[in-house]
């Protein structure tokens, strides 16, 4: 369901990387196509606007400018920004004492403030409290039937009176029902309402002057689109809300409209509705939200676990000793060390965006690497720089003291070499170059790699760039090879 | 019925009409503020006009679509002021919703069937209430199939409408198969001699598999009871909706061969902008829209008044 936006992303990436360092322009180019995520993810307009702004100012004014991976640190700041705003996690409900504390759910008609009421009942249960829930909807038919049905079903009781009676009575009265019956939280279902609805809303306003109830939340569809930031505001302006509970987050909308109503209320938002279940109410996590409205996978695991393994001065280190070509079998296996200790490879690739469909057909046994590393530590340190000396006789001596086949050695010693020329080939490349390059390459080379045998084939291995003119002729004995 | 008491009632159904559509179409106290009025087609206005077609949900493809034809019937020379918007884009949703493809199909013998799904409340039941009732004054015998089975007191919601409004209802015990729901009132429907049968299912999200053969299942039992049936699938859509609801036509038109849309809920401020993209991509039409809780809270679509709302002056976002 991410696709779309993973897509983005890697262009994102790709034009990001592509330029080496990111200039201002670079900066603004890369929100737009973060402007569009954001309004296909039905965040408001205005919304939009002003995040944008905040991050364009956050990501010029930072380091970023003269980093060295600029696409993953944009990406950072983006969601970092994102995470900032819908946050804070706070799915804490405070209780009076002496009890009962009186919660009031409210919201536009169809929103799922019934089914809410009969979830949040359950959660407190399970909190240990002995919730009541009082049918204040006096307006759509069977509303009373459906509270006092999904009441049953989470085994609590629920407080109404005959039809004829009005909300803010029936509401006042349930306060007292509670206190004479040792009920401590009292959640009022009130009937949906639009927020221009002047009578609907007025009635509201009274329940809250009458009954005087300790939070009052809102609750909201999220999949609604930009009028989000209409009803939330109304409803905040009239009611002074506490928090708001979004539903429905167990369909595949990105959710954007999270973040218009953080934005526009100020309000936390405590809980996510993520199924029809009464026990399907989860607490709300930022970070995942605001992944799910970036529409981006997991690609900030793979940033942050990058983080964590490379640090920067060792990956210019390594960067530089690629290009200068000074890249021995050592390095190879700290690097495919370092990289293996963020987890498995094929996840981790997966993580990649675009990386992802890529690579899905590809093969990376992890039992492979596992022999490689055996292989490489069983040389010398001489081999290990100058790969070159190992002949025959080494070769043997290192397939016995690793436990591998000569096949193996000559194979590691073979794709070594090549994958030294590709390297220093892909470090002068952008990041849409790099992944045709991938693509276009066949099997064979060091097992893991992806296999460079083809480019291995074809490219000498000097110690050098290639010159626009050798990669002439590589290209013209390639299309005769063929 | 007596005549004096229809024509009455006909008369209240008008008054109600013209007053829910001058709440869409003014919105708050005369606080009508036209975008277009008296401008010029200038690349400011043309930002703001991108922006409104943004904030009434058309979404990011479907504006720029529009866009691009604006700017193109500018470049020709056929649009020029901000008056030229409007009646270009009128004449652009004209043809996007032609006047047959927003008309309801009857079946040409024995019962039409008009299926109505959507997820979770959308306003289906609601909108099955007015559309039973726009029916009847327009002199059809009407039933409603209960096949909502599953969601608390949902059977009960519906027979308290057809009480009210005075239609047959088929109804099972809560929990029972929804299909054999529909059977039965299929069979009831032809034996009754009814004009219409509208059934009302269960809400569900497009990405619950398993419930969305549920409906593929409702749809098939009506097929095979009545040649030709259903006649109509029904989307409800939330006028509230955002990007999602993309997803929802594709899904519920894979399940149910969707013949069109009903827009509930469009006397709030949100504009329904997404039939528009759902019209881009899959064809569908709008049929009627809902303004209000009412059983003569209905009218039938229409393109004009769509555009005019678009460029009405939502109060709460003024
Ligand atoms: N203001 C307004 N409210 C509406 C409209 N249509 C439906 N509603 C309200 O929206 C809420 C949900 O409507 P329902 O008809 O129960 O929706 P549903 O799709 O049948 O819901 P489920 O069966 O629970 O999935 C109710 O409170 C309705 O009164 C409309 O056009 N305008
Ligand atoms: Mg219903």
């Amino acid at each position: 369901m991410f696709d779309g936006l993973s897509e983005k992303f890697s262009s994102l990436f790709r034009n990001l990387s592509g330029k080496g360092k990111i200039t201002e322009s670079n900066v603004r180019q890369a929100m737009e196509e973060v402007r569009t995520a954001l309004l296909e993810a039905d965040v408001h307009v205005q919304v939009v606007q002003s995040f944008c702004d905040r991050v364009i100012e956050q990501a010029i004014g930072s380091h970023v400018l003269a980093s060295l991976e600029p696409g993953h640190q944009m990406v950072k700041i983006v969601f970092d920004q994102l995470v900032q705003l819908i946050g804070p996690a706070d799915s804490t409900l405070f209780y009076v004492d002496p009890p009962p504390t009186v919660i009031m759910m409210c919201g536009l008609q169809g929103s799922g403030k019934t089914t809410t009421c009969g979830k949040l009942a359950l959660y407190l249960k399970s909190k240990g409290k002995n919730p009541l829930l009082v049918a204040a909807d006096t307006q759509r038919p069977a509303a009373v039937d459906q509270l006092a049905t999904l009441a049953d079903q989470v085994g609590v009781p629920v407080y109404r009176e005959d039809s004829g009676n009005g909300p803010v009575q029936i509401c006042r009265r349930s306060v007292d029902f509670a206190r004479a019956n040792g009920r401590d939280v009292v959640i009022l279902d009130t009937a949906g309402r639009l927020h221009i609805d002047e009578a609907l809303m007025a009635e509201l306003r009274q329940i809250n002057q009458v009954v005087r109830p300790h939070q009052i939340l809102l609750v909201v569809d999220a999949m609604v689109g930009q009028d989000a930031v209409n009803s939330a505001r109304a409803f905040n302006s009239q009611l002074e809300l506490d928090g708001v509970i979004l539903t429905k987050f167990d369909s595949d909308t990105r959710g954007g409209a999270a973040l218009s109503v953080k934005e526009i209320t100020g309000k936390p938002i405590k809980f996510l509705g993520v199924g029809e279940k009464l026990a399907m109410l989860e607490e709300f996590h930022p970070d995942r939200v605001a992944q799910r409205i970036l529409g981006m996978g997991d690609v900030l695991t793979l940033v942050e676990k990058a983080q964590q393994q490379f640090d920067a001065q060792e990956a210019e280190k390594m960067q530089e000793k690629i290009s200068k070509a000074t890249f021995t079998l050592d390095d190879f296996l700290q690097q495919m060390r370092s990289f293996r200790k963020m987890g498995p490879m094929k996840q981790l690739l997966g993580l990649l965006p675009g990386a992802g469909s890529a690579l899905k057909d590809v093969d990376l046994p992890e039992e492979e690497l596992d022999r490689t590393e055996a292989i490489i530590q069983s040389m010398t340190r001489r081999e290990k720089e100058s790969p070159d000396v190992i002949d025959g006789g080494r070769r043997r001596r290192i397939a016995a003291g690793s436990g591998t086949d000569v096949r193996d050695v000559s194979q590691l010693i073979k794709g070594f070499m090549t994958a030294r020329t590709v390297a220093r080939k892909l470090s002068g490349m952008s990041m849409s170059q790099r992944m045709t390059m991938m693509r276009g390459m066949g099997d064979g080379g060091i097992p893991g790699m992806t296999g460079m045998g083809h480019m291995g084939d074809a490219a000498p291995a000097k110690q050098h760039r290639l010159s626009p003119e050798q990669k002439r002729k590589l290209r013209d004995k390639r299309r005769r090879g063929k | 019925m007596a005549f004096g008491f229809l024509s009455k009632v006909l008369g209240q159904g008008l008054e109600k009409l013209r007053t829910g559509l001058d709440r869409t179409r003014e919105a708050f106290l005369g606080s009508l503020k036209s975008l277009l009025r008296g401008r010029t087609l200038d690349p400011q206005l043309m930002s703001e006009l991108r922006q409104r077609l943004l904030l009434a949900d058309l979404g990011v493809a479907a504006t720029d679509k529009i866009m691009t034809d604006l700017e193109a019937a500018r470049k020709a020379g056929r649009v020029a002021s901000g008056d030229d918007v409007l009646e270009f884009l009128k004449a652009e949703m004209k043809t996007y919703w032609p006047v047959e493809s927003r008309e309801l199909t009857f079946a040409a013998q024995g019962p039409t069937v008009i299926l109505v799904a959507g997820i979770n409340g959308a306003g289906k039941t609601t909108s099955i209430a007015k559309l039973s009732w726009y029916l009847k004054n327009r002199n059809k015998t009407v039933m409603v199939a209960a096949c909502d089975t599953f969601r608390a007191a949902a059977v009960d919601q519906l027979t308290i409408w057809a009480g009210r409004i005075g239609v047959d209802i088929v109804k099972h015990q809560m929990g029972s198969d929804p299909a054999a729901v529909a059977f039965d009132a299929c069979h009831a429907a032809k034996a009754r001699g009814m004009d219409v049968l509208i059934v009302d299912t269960a809400g569900r999200l497009h990405t619950q598999d398993n419930l969305m053969r549920e409906l593929e299942k409702i749809r098939r039992v009506i097929g095979k009871s009545i040649p030709n049936a259903p006649h109509e699938s029904l989307l409800v859509l939330d006028a509230t909706i955002g990007q999602n609801a993309i997803r929802q036509a594709v899904e519920f038109k894979k399940a149910v061969d969707l013949t069109g849309i009903f827009l509930a809920k469009l006397d709030g401020t949100a504009k329904g902008g997404i039939v528009v993209a759902i019209r881009h991509q899959l064809g569908l039409p709008v049929k009627f829209i809902g303004i209000g809780e009412k059983p003569d809270d209905i009218a039938a679509f229409s393109p004009d008044d769509f555009v005019e709302a678009l460029f009405t002056e939502s109060p709460a976002a003024g």
